[in-house]
């Protein structure tokens, strides 16, 4: 019994000493940071820095809205985000402990406000389109050299999707931004919550799903970068990503990003602190450190996403800054959409067509 | 007051592990969604103390399951998930009698490392070895290069994403839990019964059908069973493996849980689910009790 005692207080003591290392968790998207940024900020504040990926916003929110995920610090999309204030699952920032977000960038705070009025809950990691990434050469094979590289119909044209087939081509798995884009080709409003209106995509998405060999939201950078697919919808940064992973492989795979001629979907990944965050002071410094200029700067040029940073732009390499596929020019800008969150009447619609699409069931 | 105690652990344990969550899943399968911390509505609430507890039950309902006869995706899903289980589990057997045969047959001092290769797998984790198989089976992947270089093909085969992938990987995940039951019914087995079939004129081959498979039954039961009833909700090799086409209730319960944020009818979908293992299950407990008998 005595044994039990002493084993016991030993185990308490060994947990306040635990305890008393500060840690704090971070919940981000997959290939979204540059790794040296987690031990720099570990080195800077002495706080040890628990960081973990996912790659959906489904999964993101399922742990928000259970509680008590733990994590300090987590990104969701704009969307997404709205939903979650709504619920309660986040709290609002301290602007006194962030100096740093004197440096965001108005453009893009404005264009936020809509999910998080007045960024009182979040601030803005990076933001991207959701276009098209192509293997131009496999694209020209299939397809001939005239084939407009940056247009919905290569993807929404049965006959184009017949031919890229045989080459592979992947669709993101998120059904919250393939029905706007259908939309957004058939004229309609992408951001409709009318069931009749998304009903429509279903006779497009039918006529090329079969030629899809995949849906999916992460795998696409290495099956892109592998040249084992020729297409793929995805996210602007992750295409770049895989775009640079093919040239120093040096395997003599070309991937291009293009936002769609007909307007892409604008979409911002913000940075929140759950209400049940354990360390709330800690998970303040984390979003103080990545708003730095000079971390947020190398954020980008390690990730190929534009961030909500304008003090960070001068310090951005120039095939970031200067490429439109990252930074979109003025009259891109005018073309790109965004969408607000579905009701859950209307989501039941949305995941209900997104099954019948996929699974023909 | 010993027999007590050694009767009433197995049944907390049930009650714990079992009866306990079951609940849990059942009181949010009549619920109504709700966009809230837990997203669900009603919980309970004790501080209202009796009238709290009353509007609780007052509250729940059977709607959930009524709106699962009104879309055929989840009669489909789970008689899809039947069919894909029942597959596997015939595969496994196929598959894993030999083997298990093998080894029962084999020289006394080889069986223990017989038994180790069989076991050797559970040392690295399931999804490592299930995520080997993408790079196996993939159209650019060890198997298609190997068949090309041999020029048995021209073309890579298709069996990433595809059902025929699901079923290996299932197979081959499984395998250990169908070798293992029907190893221990064959060790088991008394030689002398093989040599008196074969001195009363039996050949071999008929010799093994009349009295090694029927004495191997209860083995070859268990392994069906213990392949059947996990693959039956599997969500990890059909979404890694499978296709968009591949539907299985795994993944729709998934959907209905992460994609609608809809908890109360992903319960739902859950509760039905464990309905129909229910009845493998049973047949499965009885199975075990007449051996039990038998040995005793």
């Amino acid at each position: 019994m005595k044994k039990l005692i002493l084993t016991t207080t030993a185990a308490l003591a060994l947990g306040t000493i635990a305890a008393s290392a500060e840690e704090v968790r971070v919940y981000n998207w997959s290939d979204y940071i540059d790794e040296a940024l987690l031990e720099k900020f570990e080195a800077e504040t002495g706080i040890e820095l628990i960081y973990d990926v996912f790659d959906s916003n489904e999964v993101l929110e399922t742990k928000m809205l259970a509680g008590g995920s733990g994590y300090d610090v987590v990104v969701p999309t704009g969307t997404f985000l709205q939903r979650q204030i709504t619920a309660g699952a986040f709290q609002k920032l301290d602007p006194t402990q962030l100096p740093n977000a004197t440096n965001m960038w108005g453009v893009i705070q404005e264009r936020t406000a809509k999910y998080d009025p007045d960024n009182a809950y979040s601030i803005n990691y990076m933001w991207g389109t959701t276009g098209l990434g192509v293997n131009v050469a496999k694209v020209t094979e299939a397809l001939g050299a005239d084939v407009p590289m940056d247009s919905m119909d290569l993807i929404l044209k049965p006959e184009n999707m017949e031919k890229l087939a045989a080459c592979g081509v992947y669709f993101l798995d998120a059904p919250t931004e393939i029905i706007p884009m259908v939309l957004q080709y058939l004229g309609e409003d992408p951001d409709s919550k009318d069931p009749d209106v998304i009903a429509k995509v279903e006779d497009v998405l039918a006529g090329v799903t079969p030629y899809v060999k995949k849906f999916h939201s992460s795998e696409y950078i290495n099956a892109l970068a592998n040249g084992d697919i020729c297409v793929a919808v995805g996210w602007s940064g992750d295409v770049l990503q895989a775009r640079d992973r093919a040239a120093e492989a040096e395997n003599g795979v070309e991937i291009a990003y293009n936002a769609f001629a007909e307007g892409s979907l604008m979409w911002f990944d913000q940075m929140a602190i759950p209400t049940d965050a354990p360390n709330v002071t800690g998970a303040h410094k984390f979003l103080n450190f990545i708003m730095d200029a000079q971390n947020m700067a190398d954020a980008s040029n390690y990730v190929y996403y534009a961030n909500g940073n304008e003090a960070s732009q001068p310090l951005l390499e120039d095939d970031v800054i200067n490429d439109p596929a990252i930074y979109p020019t003025p009259e891109t800008i005018k073309n790109l959409y965004t969408i607000t969150p579905y009701p859950s009447k209307v989501q039941r619609v949305v995941t209900r067509l997104w099954t019948k699409i996929k699974s023909g069931t | 007051m010993r027999r007590v105690t050694l009767i009433a652990v197995p049944y907390l344990w049930l009650l714990a592990l079992f009866l306990v969550p079951f609940l849990i899943v059942l009181k949010i399968s009549l619920s109504d969604t709700e966009l809230a911390i837990p997203p669900y509505t009603p919980t309970l609430d004790f501080s209202a103390g009796w009238q709290g507890i009353k509007e609780f039950f007052a509250a729940l309902d059977l709607e959930n399951f009524e709106f699962l006869t009104t879309d055929d995706l989840y009669w489909k899903a789970y008689l899809s998930s039947l069919k894909i289980a029942a597959i596997a589990t015939a595969f496994t057997l196929l598959v894993g009698y030999p083997i298990a045969y093998g080894m029962a047959n084999a020289p006394d001092h080889w069986r223990p490392t017989l038994m180790m290769l069989i076991i050797l797998p559970f040392w690295t984790s399931f999804l490592i070895r299930v995520y080997s198989w993408m790079g196996i089976l993939s159209n650019e992947g060890y198997l298609n290069q190997f068949l090309m270089s041999i020029g048995l093909i021209s073309e890579p085969l298709v069996i990433l994403n595809t059902n025929i992938a699901v079923y290996i990987g299932i197979v081959y995940t499984y395998l250990p839990f169908m070798i293992l039951p029907i190893y221990s019914a064959l060790e088991r087995l008394d030689a002398s019964l093989l040599e008196a079939a074969e001195d009363l004129g039996c050949s071999r081959l008929t010799a093994f059908w009349l009295v090694t498979i029927p004495l191997s039954k209860n083995g070859i039961i268990a392994g069906c069973f213990l392949v059947f009833i996990p693959t039956l909700g599997e969500f990890v090799i059909p979404s890694l493996l499978g296709g968009s086409k591949t539907l299985m209730i795994g993944k729709v319960l998934w959907e209905e849980f992460f994609n609608n944020r809809d908890w109360p009818v992903a319960s739902a979908v859950a509760v039905i689910l464990l309905l129909i293992l229910i009845i493998p299950i049973i047949l499965f407990q009885r199975n075990e009790q007449k051996q039990r008998e038998i040995d005793g």
